[in-house]
């Protein structure tokens, strides 16, 4: 059985990514969920279930349920660490699927800025196991393993910044827009070696939203839906720094959510099927084991595949921004990936639109390369 | 049955600060040489089982009856550190374990205590530790002369390297240095009150009696192994007491070291063990509320013992702390009252986790033979549930992979943070401690050591971190 061709998108939201002082939570769940019932033509009222994503900004789902006054239909509060906006995105997905309800509404939000924690914070919830690990100190490790193994440099990591910046200067809602140049990422403080200031994603407030349906009511609510072409998801080990034998050159869920999505839609060669992707550039290092976990290259070749995943390039990657310049808000980011690969596939992304594109792919990670979630969207 | 030490081990904490730096911050006399200082995460139990895990290296730590814990300042008021001691080097949990405090004299108080153990017969091997680091309170010569560190001996009746012939011991009342008990820092007696009238006048007491009771002249003992705040202290009563100076007096290293207090007698001590011949006499006397005095004689087997990193490689491997910030950081004196939020914790998962924490267990798959750890109820690799050997895992190994962090809160940025693979194959985690980040590699050779990761929830939370050799 297979998700492909039973969903439609068919409004999207986005509050602005940024350093968010002067609106809450419930503010940015408003801007963006209204936006998307605007750009769905619905009235909230007309929603049957929703699904709402947050790692800490809330519990329960009255998250979403009080600021939307959305009362007395199912609502979820899903929790999957940075993967939680897509997850929330894929069950809303298949319970509409399943025949349960003909429209859902998926948000994701997540307030950092309220609270003064600096960047994505420490990780576990163990007295002195992994004591003081931070989200950058994970992925930092992979990084440090994959220059020993490859031999690439500082600077290479650098170009993901600097593609995905550019990329930001066309996203009006992207927390940055602003260019840099290798020479500047390079420079810049260090964060957790060999990751400085600017390989890492900033600390962003945000909130995104998104709209489906059943496929054949798609087109009483608009001309051109987008179409859910595959879903992934693949759960790995919460602590990969214990696992046996861990080589820390790519990340297991995110080649295993993609092949079950590649497999749902017919995929066998990514790099030449797939339009334009957006993936989870939480660091810089990330970006490139996920090219080469997503297969649109080989094991080693991550770094120079780089060129090619320009604006320009054969495989645009992350034309948003990515989380390195349009913000990561953690249970947003998901969310705020199919508002990306909605506006891309109907033609409506502005200065950042990819040519003629077909099928996106949005790649979502939660955790230490824990929880991969691919979905594939096509506008046929 | 001959009764005495079967091994000896020190730890010397690698953090030194130069007696310069010292003197310089306040506008004082400088008195040379450098003193060991703790490094943010050490304190005296965790330097207790650095020495100890020295002391019984090769040794069965499941035949050990029992521990003894000597400091001034244990980390707890309330809340024994031998056990926890005992737990971390892996000793059996039946055995008895006691804490002895509140006096320079408490590391041989413990000792004999050990002994009349072992000569009774209750217990056939005690291990007896020491640690020390005491503070010398800021802008005063003290925070000059104290050092950090730890000594123990294993007491035996087995593979005996020196046996403890007699002891005598002299309780005497006088005030010349002390601590209340809500205070932080030392305090002595201005003046030279104490050194003349206190260690000059007991020493000379103990030393005199001690020898009428051995039945022995200072001559007949190879080397004397005799505790001194400092080096003015010892030149003062060696010569007086019939010593040659050069060839029978043990080094305090007080010239890079600073005085060690309670650990002082037992690090001399290994010193003078690691340099003895058979049939070798040492004279081991302590001071603190009065004094005891050993006497001991090397056996045969003492050719043989191999101490496990002795004191001239610990005194050589160090680490020296650039500015006198720096110690303030380490010694909680520069306080921080920017909050940091606390660390999740709980005794609770201290109690279910000790196995894992403390000893350091992994466990092997009976099924597929992968060693894992953390310790879980359904292997990493193939799935099977509850079907596990306990593994002790290896003190030693390579770095896998690194980052030096400097988002983590860390009073000596950067945190770096290690995957290692130990040796006999298992993958772990640790934070790494005790170096220059530039020195730190992929498949650089690392060791474990016990330290205090924080203190969240008002009681020290203990584990072990990854140094360079």
């Amino acid at each position: 059985m297979s998700i492909k061709d039973k969903i439609a998108v068919i409004g999207v939201g986005c509050s602005k990514f940024g350093e968010n002082y002067e609106m809450s939570t419930d503010d940015m769940i408003i801007e963006a969920a209204f936006e998307a019932f605007a750009d769905a033509q619905i009235d909230p009222k007309e929603i049957q279930a929703a699904w709402v994503a947050t790692l800490s900004s809330g519990i329960s789902a009255t998250t979403l349920a009080d600021p939307l006054k959305l009362y007395n239909i199912p609502i979820t509060r899903v929790e999957n660490f940075c993967a939680s906006g897509m997850d929330a995105f894929r069950n809303a997905c298949f319970a509409v699927a399943s025949g349960m309800y003909d429209n859902a509404l998926v948000v994701g939000v997540e307030k950092l800025k309220d609270s003064g924690q600096r960047g994505l914070g420490t990780f576990g919830n163990h007295p002195v196991l992994a004591y003081g690990t931070t989200a950058p100190s994970l992925f930092a490790m992979a990084a440090t393993r994959y220059m020993h193994k490859y031999g690439i440099t500082r600077e290479t990591l650098a170009q993901v910044a600097v593609k995905n910046h550019k990329n930001g200067c066309f996203s009006p809602k992207a927390h940055f827009q602003m260019e840099v140049t290798v020479d500047k990422v390079v420079k810049a403080p260090m964060i957790s070696s060999p990751l400085g200031l600017f390989d890492c994603c900033p600390t962003t407030d945000g909130a995104a939203a998104a709209i489906i349906c059943k496929k054949e009511l798609a087109k009483k609510y608009r001309d051109n839906p987008v179409y859910v072409k595959g879903l992934g998801l693949a759960v790995t080990s919460g602590k990969p720094y214990f696992k046996p034998g861990y080589d820390y050159l790519g990340f297991e869920a995110t080649t295993l959510a993609a092949e079950m999505a590649y497999k749902q839609v017919g995929i066998t060669n990514p790099r030449k099927e797939i339009s334009f992707a957006e993936v989870h550039d939480c660091f810089t290092i990330t970006e490139i084991l996920v090219y080469e976990d997503l297969k649109f290259c080989k094991k080693g070749e991550g770094g120079e595949f780089i060129p090619t995943a320009t604006l320009e390039g054969e495989l645009p990657v992350n034309p948003s921004g990515g989380l390195k310049s349009f913000g990561h808000p953690i249970g947003a980011t998901g969310v705020r990936m199919i508002y990306e690969l909605t506006l891309q596939l109907q033609g409506r992304a502005g200065k950042r639109q990819v040519k003629n594109p077909q099928l996106g792919l949005a790649y979502n990670l939660g955790g230490p390369g824990s929880v991969g979630i691919v979905t594939i969207l096509g506008n046929q | 049955m001959a009764v005495g030490i079967s091994a000896h081990g020190i730890y010397i904490p690698r953090c030194r600060i130069g007696r310069d730096i010292l003197a310089k911050e306040w506008g004082i006399p400088s008195m040379g040489g450098e003193r060991a200082v703790t490094n943010y995460d050490e304190d005296s139990l965790t330097m207790a089982v650095e020495a100890s895990l020295n002391c019984i290296a090769n040794k069965d730590p499941r035949k050990i009856e029992g521990l003894y814990f000597a400091s001034t300042n244990p980390p707890y008021r309330e809340k024994q550190v031998a056990t926890t001691v005992a737990s971390a080097v892996d000793l059996s949990k039946e055995i008895r374990t006691a804490d002895f405090s509140d006096s320079l004299r408490a590391g041989t108080s413990a000792l004999l205590a050990a002994l009349d153990a072992v000569r009774a017969g209750t217990a056939k091997k005690l291990l007896v530790v020491a640690a020390d680091c005491r503070m010398g309170e800021p802008d005063s010569p003290t925070e000059q002369m104290v050092g950090d560190g730890a000594g123990a001996v294993l007491l035996d009746t087995e593979d005996v390297i020196a046996e403890i012939l007699d002891s005598y011991s002299l309780a005497d009342e006088f005030l010349g240095t002390w601590r209340l008990d809500n205070r932080q820092f030392i305090q002595s007696f201005p003046g030279s009150f104490e050194l003349k009238y206190g260690y000059t006048r007991v020493m000379g007491e103990v030393l005199k009696k001690a020898f009428a009771k051995f039945g022995l002249k200072p001559q007949d003992i190879a080397k004397a192994v005799i505790y001194s705040p400092n080096p003015r202290g010892l030149a003062g009563i060696a010569g007086k007491a019939g010593f040659d100076p050069k060839s029978q007096i043990q080094d305090s290293f007080w010239l890079q070291l600073g005085d060690t207090g309670t650990a002082a007698p037992l690090i001399m001590l290994s010193a003078a063990l690691e340099g003895a011949k058979p049939g070798d006499k040492i004279l081991l006397v302590s001071y603190g509320d009065g004094s005891d005095a050993f006497l001991l004689q090397a056996t045969a087997a003492i050719e043989k013992f191999k101490v496990k990193k002795g004191i001239n490689g610990q005194i050589t491997n160090k680490l020296s702390i650039s500015s006198y910030g720096k110690y303030t950081r380490f010694r909680n004196l520069a306080i921080k009252e920017t909050p940091s939020e606390p660390s999740v914790t709980s005794p609770v998962v201290f109690f279910r986790d000790e196995k894992q924490l403390l000893p350091l267990y992994g466990e092997r798959c009976n099924k597929c033979s992968t060693l894992q750890y953390p310790r879980d109820r359904v292997c990493v690799e193939c799935g099977s549930k509850d079907n596990f050997t306990d593994i002790k895992l290896a003190r030693d190994g390579k770095v896998f992979t690194f980052t030096h962090d400097y988002l983590a809160i860390c009073p000596d940025p950067p945190y770096t943070q290690a995957v290692i693979d130990l040796s006999g194959n298992c993958r772990i985690y640790l934070s790494m401690t005790d170096c220059n980040p530039d020195a730190v590699a992929i498949d650089m050779p690392v060791e474990l050591t016990f330290r205090k990761i924080h203190d969240s929830y008002g009681f020290h939370n203990y584990f072990w971190k990854a140094r360079p050799i």
